[in-house]
């Protein structure tokens, strides 16, 4: 009945002594004999468990295949389906630009240590070698320090294809429902096309090192003659729609310029509409709190790849350190950085989301967070509410009082200057090997910087210029974050202007449409209490600031050291709908040509059961593109229709009223 | 729990179930009341598979750690142990040479190698979207047989699409790099490429559907404009420099198709303007190209069972070979690939004049010494030493019935002609109805008529088939065509149809081009076949090659009813070569603008043993993609060398005297 060698084996090797040689021949029926044995019948009953899990488990599975799936666990039908009996058709040509992080990497020449991955995915899928090759996987996926582009001896490049960011993970969907959605009205191969790039360069960098603007350029045109001539609908997602911002710059500067050569007209001619998902436009907080500690949320997707490994106390701070070490390579985290200064994120003691109130708290009590927004809507407010607002204008503040106290008693630091002094001889050399400008830092002047201090979206950037003077120079080469007097001045000719909504005009075409579509109704970072990481003798780390975790405030705006305001959960809703709210609205200096806009908010609406997984009224930053409702706009606008078609404006959250308030020329 | 109860019945007893339910907690206890209530008895089945499958799975887990923490580099270890050192990778070697890339590289894969997908399905296909059906893993074909051959199959009136399936080709180079997993096509070739500095933006898979008509790929997916757009991006990108285009197989077809195409103007072609070749390309490397057609097309069509579209066939070996299912599905097979325009595209070309009549062959002479695949030494000096010691073969009657006719003399054959014979209404099997094949149509009179004509030389296996299988060949013969040229200036040449075929068409004018042909030699590939009437009464499918036809002689040419000739097992010699040998040497009538011409021949070395995998000296048609020498070709010539750097021509076959035997005005 058993293979008599493996039999053989086993005994021979755990049960020498009291199995006697005839035993040894039989089989079965010596098996409550063999059993007498205790550490026999030990493992013999592991591997009789494991026998039986194995078996279960297979039968499950067996039968989890062959049963058809019971009608109510159907998926409900997709919007594609829907549309397509009412007829929708495939018109115009699909490019879908994907964001910052879902985008997957291979690698194609590496140091020896990355053996045989060779066009395997560094990031995206299973993030494997993550765990079995930590820092191998750090050294390839960092850039050069100086230049921004590849270190010597390393390829990483940008997965091409559809397959990009279809799924992030498997099974964690990034495009695929809305592709799955096109294809069902008839997209296909020809006419969906997916502009992936290097997430991590700098974007004019794209160009430089991969011609990844001119191939969006050659791929749009090449889909719109092969498509009847049928202008492209363009669907960006986050960093997405300001890669592709600076594209429709690109394309129509001359090639004499570092253009594309596109001439004046070109996006007219081939572009119907930029449909923005969740777009940074003005930038997000979050991207200052990665830069000051490595502790925003979307970077640290990574960081909760390995939560194991950054929980355990000893390797925390060395694995924050490398993280830190690796996003202060990327150029592109820069491009996410506060745009627009305090006239758009307000002041010490001003704010634009003045009104705003925070009584949805967290996601646990999201369906209350949902009656309650619905409420605020309706501008019923209950007494409680009203207290001390947040100063959310405050982007960084160190300690809580900072962040409360009016601003005359603030100390005023000029930040500019401060003496970066010495300090290396009294950090710890551990920390030399890495990439990290704090070592450079005397603990003095870090002191003095974090003392009852607070940084407003402008000031944030002397600070950021303060303590990582390399990086941001490098990054500050290729992105600009401020706003412009006059646009027609010759510098904006420069490539660095081209991803800044406030520094770039729109191009002339009048025809063209923008849409900016986002979830709105989840808390979202804004603003930041930060502390000084405690000098001690455990104190291992360079990195001096850290979030204060401990900062809870009465209002629920207040949690862990963060403050949230309303927006999709990585972009606060003024970033991603004030330029289609009003800096583009009409015929302003930004949008000379008057082309149209459109704002439609996506309330969230959390899954109601496991079986939903990410939902599909979702509206938070990614779990979006599953979003019925989105994926519908997406599909008329695709299929032809124009934005008052599709209804228009749709907003839930107090956009208009706090675009309003930001006053700048128009 | 619940699971291991429902097991419980069967072991009948209940002492045994209690101890299962604690040996799932704590085996070691569990061990000890197990002896206790068992009391000596027996282990039951169940428990003694389970503790069997139990012991697999330890074992299995166990390697496949072992196998995980192995470094990668071990196999490597053990085969340079073994065999001694290897030789480096081209790509390495050349790197160290100096070698940089250069020129951008075109790949253009050849039938059946490119994966393919499913965009749009029936309601069987569920779940498969965007999920390869053809490449992979294949999983699909054993788990609905029927929904995929329905799926894989086009409309057999129109050759596109059936209503309500849509498969594409799979974009990018994950098209071909991989055929299955673990078989490579293309990524050996990529990944030494990738040694010299290549990558995505100058390497470009042209994947498109290979079941289609070179045109139809155009008109459905518009394949063609997509592969001019990415030449003309990347020559532009990568500072001016021609591509080398790298067919395979059947793909340097299409690139004749697409050379054609370009520089046709707008409504039929490309409209690239008449030095579109010139400008954008450096050279074009064909390797294994069937020129001029390969005799197993005719077999695949006739009866099925050529051996490349018969790859189907391989991947369910158990299923073809019992003896119920194998005539239904080779009757599937044969429907599938009869809807395949493709396939008629590399029917032979130039009927008799290349090809040999009745008593003549360019190939007159060609012993098949050793040329066994176990004697693997000396089969490559066969070719030429060996002297023939009996009766040469007539490889001009590509199909006889019976082997006495092929090999009697010419005056003895008397044929009596088909065509004119009218097909019966007599079905030989009803059951045959629902499967598409127009034998059918045919009954028994028509059935004889084909056995009685005895000898079809290439030219008659063309008007067999259009005899056979008219509407197939009606549908086929609106986009290809098999003939010779008399004068290439005659307008009707401007029809699509004659574009794929070298003797039907001229090469652009374009001096400075270079084209390649490489191809493996010194494997027996099949060049004539002795056919029999299929005598099994349930079977559709009324000829039959007869495998039964042997010689006993080791150095015979025949084997089991096929004639075999020197080649890469698919593409005979004359196929691949002829056209650079002599057709097109020089100024010719083909070649207006004498355009350079190699012939680079690898002479087969089958792998030394089982660890080097599929060889590096490999001559066989897929295979010679990982041959070092043919890569190093590859290589040299897109980092901007030219045929004489490389060494001019390298012959190992008797492809000159042969090309002399062909009387064609040139």
């Amino acid at each position: 009945m058993l293979p008599p060698p493996l039999l053989r084996f086993r005994k021979l090797s755990f049960s020498e002594d009291t199995v006697n040689p005839i035993a040894k021949q039989q089989t079965t029926t010596e098996k409550p004999k063999r059993r007498r044995s205790g550490r026999c019948s030990c493992m013999d009953s592991c591997c009789w468990a494991i026998g039986y899990l194995c078996t279960a488990w297979w039968l499950l599975l067996f039968l989890y295949h062959s049963v058809p799936v019971p009608a109510m666990l159907q998926a409900p039908e997709s919007p594609g389906t829907r549309l397509s009996r009412e007829g929708v058709k495939a018109l115009h040509p699909v490019i879908l630009v994907p964001g910052i992080v879902t985008g997957g990497l291979e690698l194609w020449e590496g140091r020896p240590c990355s053996e045989g991955l060779f066009r395997k995915r560094l990031w995206g899928a299973s993030f494997t070698e993550v765990l079995r090759r930590p820092l191998c996987w750090l050294e390839h996926l960092s850039l050069d320090s100086e230049t921004g582009l590849d270190p010597p001896g390393i390829r990483v490049r940008a997965v091409p294809g559809l397959v990009d960011a279809d799924y992030f993970a498997p099974c964690y969907f990034a495009w695929a429902v809305l592709i799955e959605s096109l294809a069902k009205i008839g997209y296909e191969g020809k006419n969906i096309h997916m502009a992936s790039y290097d997430w991590r360069l700098s974007f004019h960098n794209t160009e430089v090192r991969d011609h990844s603007l001119s191939r969006l350029k050659s791929k749009i045109e090449l889909m719109y003659a092969t498509n009847g001539y049928n202008r492209v609908v363009v669907v960006p997602h986050s960093m997405g729609a300001i890669y592709f911002l600076h594209f429709l710059k690109w394309v129509e500067t001359p090639l004499s310029d570092g253009g594309g050569g596109g001439g004046p007209g070109w996006c007219a001619e081939h572009i119907k509409a930029v449909v923005n998902i969740g777009p940074a436009f003005l930038g997000v907080p979050k991207a200052v709190s990665n830069l000051l500690s490595a502790e925003g949320k979307d970077i640290a997707y990574a960081r909760s790849l390995a939560p194991g490994l950054l929980d355990s106390e000893l390797l925390k701070l060395q694995t924050l350190e490398h993280l830190m070490r690796m996003s202060h390579s990327w150029d592109s985290i820069v491009s996410l950085l506060p745009k627009g200064g305090e006239a758009i994120w307000g002041d010490l003691d001003s704010y634009t989301e003045e009104d705003h109130n925070c009584i949805y708290s967290k996601r646990k009590s999201s369906q209350l967070s949902i009656n309650n927004l619905n409420r605020r809507n309706d501008s019923v407010r209950p007494e409680s509410w009203v207290k001390e607002p947040a100063k959310y204008g405050r982007i960084i503040a160190f300690g809580k009082q900072a962040s409360e106290l009016p601003s005359s008693q603030l100390n005023t630091l000029n930040i500019k200057e401060l003496s970066r002094g010495d300090g290396t001889s009294n950090e710890t050399t551990s920390c030399g090997e890495f990439w990290s400008e704090y070592n450079e830092i005397s603990r003095e002047s870090i002191v003095k910087v974090a003392e009852n201090t607070a940084y407003t979206a402008t000031t944030v950037f002397d600070l950021l210029r303060f303590i990582s003077p390399k990086m941001m120079k490098r990054a500050e080469a290729h992105f600009s974050h401020g706003i412009a007097e006059d646009l027609d001045d010759p510098k904006y000719g420069h490539y660095k202007y081209w991803s800044n909504p406030l520094e770039t005009k729109l191009p002339d075409a009048p025809e063209m449409e923008m849409y900016c579509l986002y979830g709105v109704g989840i808390p979202t970072e804004r603003s930041y209490i930060y502390k000084l990481a405690t000098s001690s003798a455990k104190y291992k780390s360079s990195i001096p600031f850290r979030i204060d975790g401990s900062v809870d405030g009465d209002e629920v705006c207040l949690k862990g050291g963060t403050r949230f305001a309303d927006g999709d959960e990585s972009v606060p809703a003024i970033s991603a709908g004030f330029m289609c709210a009003k800096g583009w609205r009409g015929k302003t200096r930004f949008n000379p040509s008057g082309m149209e806009t459109f704002v439609r908010e996506y309330k969230h609406k959390p899954p109601g059961s496991l079986l939903e997984s990410r939902g599909t009224e979702s509206g938070s930053h990614v779990d979006i593109m599953g979003n019925v409702g989105l994926i519908e706009d997406v599909l008329r606008i695709a299929s032809g229709a124009s934005g008052h078609e599709i209804g228009g404006d749709r907003v839930y959250s107090n956009l208009m009223k706090m675009s309003e308030k930001i006053s700048i020329k128009l | 729990m619940p699971l291991i109860h429902r097991k419980k019945p069967p072991t009948s007893s209940e002492e045994v179930v209690v101890p299962d339910e604690d040996s799932q907690k704590k085996p070691h206890e569990s061990s000890k009341t197990h002896k206790k209530s068992n009391g000596g008895g027996k282990w039951s089945c169940v428990d003694s598979c389970c503790w069997f499958i139990g012991c697999v799975c330890v074992t299995w887990w166990f390697l496949l750690f072992l196998y995980n923490a192995m470094p990668a580099s071990f196999p490597q270890y053990v085969t340079e142990r073994i065999t001694g050192p290897l030789p480096d990778p081209p790509g390495v070697k050349l790197k160290k040479e100096g070698l940089k890339a250069t020129h951008p590289v075109v790949f253009i894969p050849g039938i059946v190698t490119g994966g393919l997908e499913l965009w749009e399905g029936k309601q069987c296909a569920d779940g498969l979207f965007r999920k390869r059906l053809w490449g992979g893993t294949f999983g699909e074909v054993y788990k609905r047989p029927l929904c995929w051959v329905e799926h894989m199959s086009l409309d057999n009136e129109t050759g596109l699409d059936p209503e309500g399936i849509r498969v594409r080709a799979v974009s990018g180079l994950v098209a071909a790099d991989y055929f299955a997993p673990g078989y490579f096509v293309w990524a050996v070739l990529i990944a030494n490429l990738a040694h010299i500095g290549y990558e995505e933006k100058n390497m470009y898979m042209a994947a498109y559907d290979w079941r289609l008509s070179f045109q139809n790929t155009e008109v459905r997916d518009q394949t063609l404009s997509r592969m001019k757009s990415n030449i003309e991006l990347m020559v532009s990108t990568n500072g001016g420099k021609k591509a080398v285009i790298v067919p395979h197989s059947m793909g340097v077809l299409y690139f004749l198709h697409f050379m054609k195409w370009v520089e046709e103007p707008a409504p039929m072609g490309g409209g690239g303007g008449p030095d579109w070749c010139a400008k954008y390309i450096k050279a074009v490397m064909n390797i294994g190209g069937p020129f001029l057609g390969v005799p197993k097309a005719v077999a695949g069509l006739f009866s099925a069972e050529a051996k490349d579209v018969a790859v189907a066939r391989a991947i369910a070996p158990g299923f073809l070979d019992t003896d119920i299912f194998r005539l239904q599905t080779l009757q599937h097979i044969m429907r599938m690939t009869r809807t395949w325009d493709s396939t008629m595209s590399m029917l032979p070309k130039g009927g008799d004049t290349i090809w040999g009549g009745i008593d003549w062959s360019p190939e007159k002479g060609h012993t098949c010494t050793g040329k066994k695949q176990k004697n693997n030494e000396t089969r490559g000096e066969a070719g030429e030493n060996g002297r023939s010691k009996k009766k040469p073969v007539n490889y001009g009657r590509m199909i006889s019935f019976g082997k006495e006719i092929a090999e009697a003399e010419p005056s003895e054959i008397n044929n009596i002609d088909f065509r004119g014979a009218v097909k019966g209404q007599s079905i030989p099997n009803h059951t045959c109805r629902d499967v598409w094949t127009e034998y059918h149509d045919m009954g028994i009179a028509g059935i004889k008529a084909i056995a009685e004509y005895k000898v079809y030389t290439a030219g008659a296996t063309i008007d067999l088939l259009n005899y056979v299988a008219p509407k197939m060949m009606a549908r086929g013969g609106a986009h290809f065509s098999y003939g010779i040229a008399d004068d290439l200036d005659d307008p009707k040449y401007k029809d699509p149809k004659y574009w794929s075929n070298p003797l039907e068409t001229k090469l652009p004018n374009a001096p400075e081009m270079e084209i390649y042909s490489l191809y493996g030699v010194g494997i027996p590939t099949e060049r004539a076949y002795v056919y029999k009437l299929n005598q099994s009464p349930d079977s559709c499918i009324p000829f039959q090659i007869f495998t039964s036809a042997h010689e006993e002689d080791e150095d015979s040419c025949l084997k089991a009813g096929v004639y075999n000739v020197d080649g890469d097992e698919t593409v005979p010699v004359l196929s691949s070569g002829y056209m650079c040998a002599k057709a097109w040497r020089g100024k010719t009538r083909f070649n207006p603008s004498g355009i350079k011409t190699y012939v680079r021949e690898y002479n087969h070395s089958p792998p030394a043993n089982l660890l080097e995998g599929r060889g590096t000296q490999s001559g066989a048609h897929v295979d010679i993609m990982g041959n070092f020498a043919l890569i190093e070709d590859i290589m040299r010539v897109a980092a901007g060398g030219n045929g004489s750097d490389i060494g001019h021509d390298h012959v190992y076959s008797g492809i000159y005297e042969w090309s002399e035997r062909i009387d064609l005005k040139l």
